[in-house]
């Protein structure tokens, strides 16, 4: 909890005074393993299954990146993360990718000195309340006692919306997804507030989910998204290109199940994404087949979605804005050339 | 050669260490400087005076949230301060009345006593707070509760004191012809009748010890103790309940309103629970300690003072406390010191301490790190100082004067 937060930041301190930069890619490939920060625990995203192994549409990033670096999905070393921890064991080295559904902001990009790969989920926040309580909108929450993760953007756009509308709260810091549902299936809150895809997740995961609604206001874009640190624009490029691979994957009709035979295939950019034509791999340090091996590992974007967080899940979110941008969604990759 | 000289021997080493220690922290904090600046993080203060952007549910001063990350700051020492300074007074109570019992003769009484002390202290004071936080959540009942025609559940006190599992509402005093409040320099505002009762209050109780000293010259001129204790009474609360009356105080009870309880005063669930869990923990200890400040009194002690004549409480006030008290006063300290930097667990539990505010979320939506955590220490720093430099002033007053 708290230590692990000053243990990182004296980390950070120590590590400042010592080191510079170092090259990531260089660090990761020697010591054979990923360092991955992640969720402590949200249903669909991140969370343990019985068998105590990482599951989850951010866990199956770090493993795409794994694959693509190490040419091993497993080989990575998972570090879950509070909301409040995150950026500071990003900064201190205690993780190399940070894969935690963290939205992309301006001052996050320039102040706190990190660099998003990219949007790998559109979401925007949301209210939840018990149905029992007989509200249908978050204009009528005045008063109430809201459930919030600290260190999030979620906390500072929850003070805006109350404050533009004049309404009053008492918020309720928590640190966790863990500690929200004990307070708030409690009812020691009457609202949680966090991204709509974590409501649903926090949803799903309540014996009766359909004693909790969540409320049809949005008031806030929460893009959200992988990072790693400022300074290591290799290892950043890394970041964004296998994000990106996943997402072409699905625009050109690869799948886990058929990429290792489209090498050949007759679509120029799907050779060059799968190595077997042109020096693309060459050019961000990796092998040529690393974009294969990541989309062999755990799909394309549309099975990572479908698999962990989509309709036919517990936590049933539609595709919506993260439909293809074919499919009128935004998720859209720059080319492969 | 100056090391084979024993007279410049050992200042010569010494002098020698203190300068590579001064060059070991000059070129770490150089160094630290430097990164930080090739990083783009030059250490500033300047996001101090930053909108904080967020809300802090406990305020005891005018706080909103475009405020500025100092005055959050603030707030949230405020917050610590107020459950260290509540902390340390329960934990003393407590720790105090265990303590005598665990002396006790009834074989009963003194077992619990020692179960007690053992089940608190041998168990980690993080656990006690989350534990004590998780049962006020999840056993007490929910404002809900409390609706409809046959609520199942109920206030307390002739409907005066609600508890929730949300946090304890109990009356709020207010004031029909208070005096209003005082802006002190547009940092916070001073309630003048608050003001007002404790200056009368001070005053009655100055006025009550002249009392007591007059009494103890006349004993000491005639042997004859005047009797003065409707005196006192009269002088301390009379004054304080007249000043009262001309206000117009009275209590205004808490109501069930919109989602929750509204009016009176709101004691959340984690000032509460982390409340409790400091004073129970610390009070094992201080139990520990009041019973080995009473049975390092010889007991011979007792026994000259019995063969004198004095009585059980006169010889427990006037022989056994005073010698006493000269050991138990420094390990106290130490206590108050550990219950006060202990009050920083109040993370865990989302209470929003000066840990919570400027070393949790300030920290987090600012990422400077360096000066949040330096800060933090500098605040906890002279908070631990001033708490033991009170103590000590105490600890000169009340020890054995050699003579």
């Amino acid at each position: 909890m708290k230590i692990r937060a000053l243990v990182a930041s004296l980390l950070l301190l120590f590590w400042a005074s010592l080191s510079l930069n170092a090259q990531t890619l260089d660090d990761t490939r020697a010591s054979g393993v990923l360092k991955c920060g992640i969720n402590t625990g949200l249903v669909g995203f991140a969370y343990p299954d019985e068998a105590g192994n990482w599951k989850g549409f951010d866990v199956d990033y770090c493993r795409a990146v794994a694959a693509a670096v190490l040419g091993d999905p497993d080989a990575v070393e998972y570090t879950p993360l509070t909301g409040k921890q995150r950026f500071t064991a990003l900064a201190a080295g205690q993780v190399d990718v940070l894969s935690r559904n963290t939205t992309w902001t301006f001052s996050r990009d320039t102040d706190l000195k990190q660099t998003f790969a990219g949007i790998n989920y559109y979401d925007g926040q949301g209210f939840m309340v018990h149905a029992s309580s007989g509200v249908m909108s978050a204009y009528e929450l005045s008063g109430a006692a809201v459930c919030i993760q600290t260190g999030t953007t979620t906390e500072l756009n929850l003070a805006d919306f109350f404050r533009a509308n004049d309404m009053d709260y008492d918020p309720v810091p928590i640190e966790t997804n863990a500690e929200a549902k004990q307070q708030f299936f409690a009812e020691a809150c009457d609202v949680y507030t966090s991204d709509r895809s974590g409501l649903a997740a926090t949803r799903a995961s309540h014996e009766d989910p359909d004693s909790l609604m969540v409320l049809p206001e949005i008031i806030s874009k929460e893009p959200l998204g992988p990072l790693v640190r400022h300074g290591d624009d290799q290892w950043a490029d890394i970041a964004r290109w296998v994000l990106n691979a996943l997402i072409t994957a699905e625009e050109k009709g690869l799948t886990m199940d058929n990429v290792m035979s489209m090498g050949d295939s007759n679509d120029p950019e799907v050779r060059r994404l799968l190595g077997t034509e042109g020096e693309l791999a060459s050019f961000i340090g990796l092998d040529s087949s690393w974009a294969a091996n990541a989309i062999a590992a755990v799909g394309n974007y549309g099975e990572i979605f479908e698999r962990h967080i989509g309709v036919n899940t517990a936590i049933g979110l539609e595709r919506g804005h993260n439909a293809l941008w074919t499919d009128g969604g935004l998720i859209y990759s720059p080319p492969f050339r | 050669m100056l090391l084979n000289d024993s007279r410049y021997r050992s200042t010569t080493i010494q002098v020698v260490v203190v300068i590579g220690l001064m060059l070991f922290f000059a070129w770490l904090i150089n160094n630290t400087l430097n990164n930080l600046a090739s990083l783009g993080k030059g250490v500033s203060l300047s996001f101090l005076n930053a909108p904080a952007s967020y809300d802090i549910n406990q305020r005891l001063i005018e706080y909103t949230s475009r405020s500025t990350h100092l005055r959050a700051s603030v707030v949230g020492l405020l917050n610590t301060l107020l459950v260290a300074a509540l902390g340390c007074a329960l934990a003393t109570v407590m720790g105090v009345i265990i303590g005598i019992l665990r002396l006790s003769t009834n074989w009963v009484v003194s077992r619990l006593m020692a179960v007690y002390v053992e089940v608190f202290r041998n168990v980690p004071i993080l656990l006690w707070i989350v534990f004590f936080m998780a049962v006020l959540i999840e056993t007490l009942p929910k404002p809900a509760a409390f609706r409809g025609e046959n609520p199942e559940a109920s206030l307390f006190l002739w409907d005066s004191v609600a508890i929730t599992n949300r946090g304890w509402y109990v009356p709020e005093p207010l004031f029909s012809r208070g005096l209003g409040d005082l802006d002190v320099g547009g940092l916070f505002y001073l309630s003048m009748d608050l003001f007002a009762l404790v200056a009368v209050f001070v005053a009655g109780l100055m006025a009550s010890a002249r009392l007591v000293r007059r009494a103890q010259r006349i004993q000491e001129t005639t042997g004859v103790r005047p009797v003065t204790w409707y005196w006192r009474v009269l002088l301390i609360a009379g004054p304080t309940l007249a000043l009262l009356f001309i206000l117009g105080f009275h209590l205004r009870l808490p109501e069930l309103k919109g989602f929750n309880f509204t009016n009176g005063i709101y004691m959340r669930n984690s000032l509460v629970a982390l409340w409790l869990a400091l004073s129970c923990y610390t009070a094992a200890f201080i139990a520990e300690i009041v019973r080995a400040g009473i049975q390092a009194v010889s007991k011979g002690q007792t026994e000259a003072s019995y063969s004198l004549g004095l009585r059980p409480r006169l010889t427990m006030n006037l022989i056994i406390l005073p010698q006493a008290l000269r050991v138990i006063i420094p390990p106290l300290i130490s206590q108050y010191l550990n219950l006060t930097k202990n009050s920083s667990l109040a993370i865990a539990i989302g209470y929003m301490d000066i840990t919570g505010t400027l070393g949790g979320i300030t920290l987090n939506q600012t990422g400077r790190e360096l000066e949040c955590i330096l800060l933090l220490m500098i605040v906890y720093l002279c908070i631990s100082l001033s708490v033991s430099s009170v103590m000590n002033w105490y600890n000169s007053k009340v020890k054995l004067k050699e003579k």
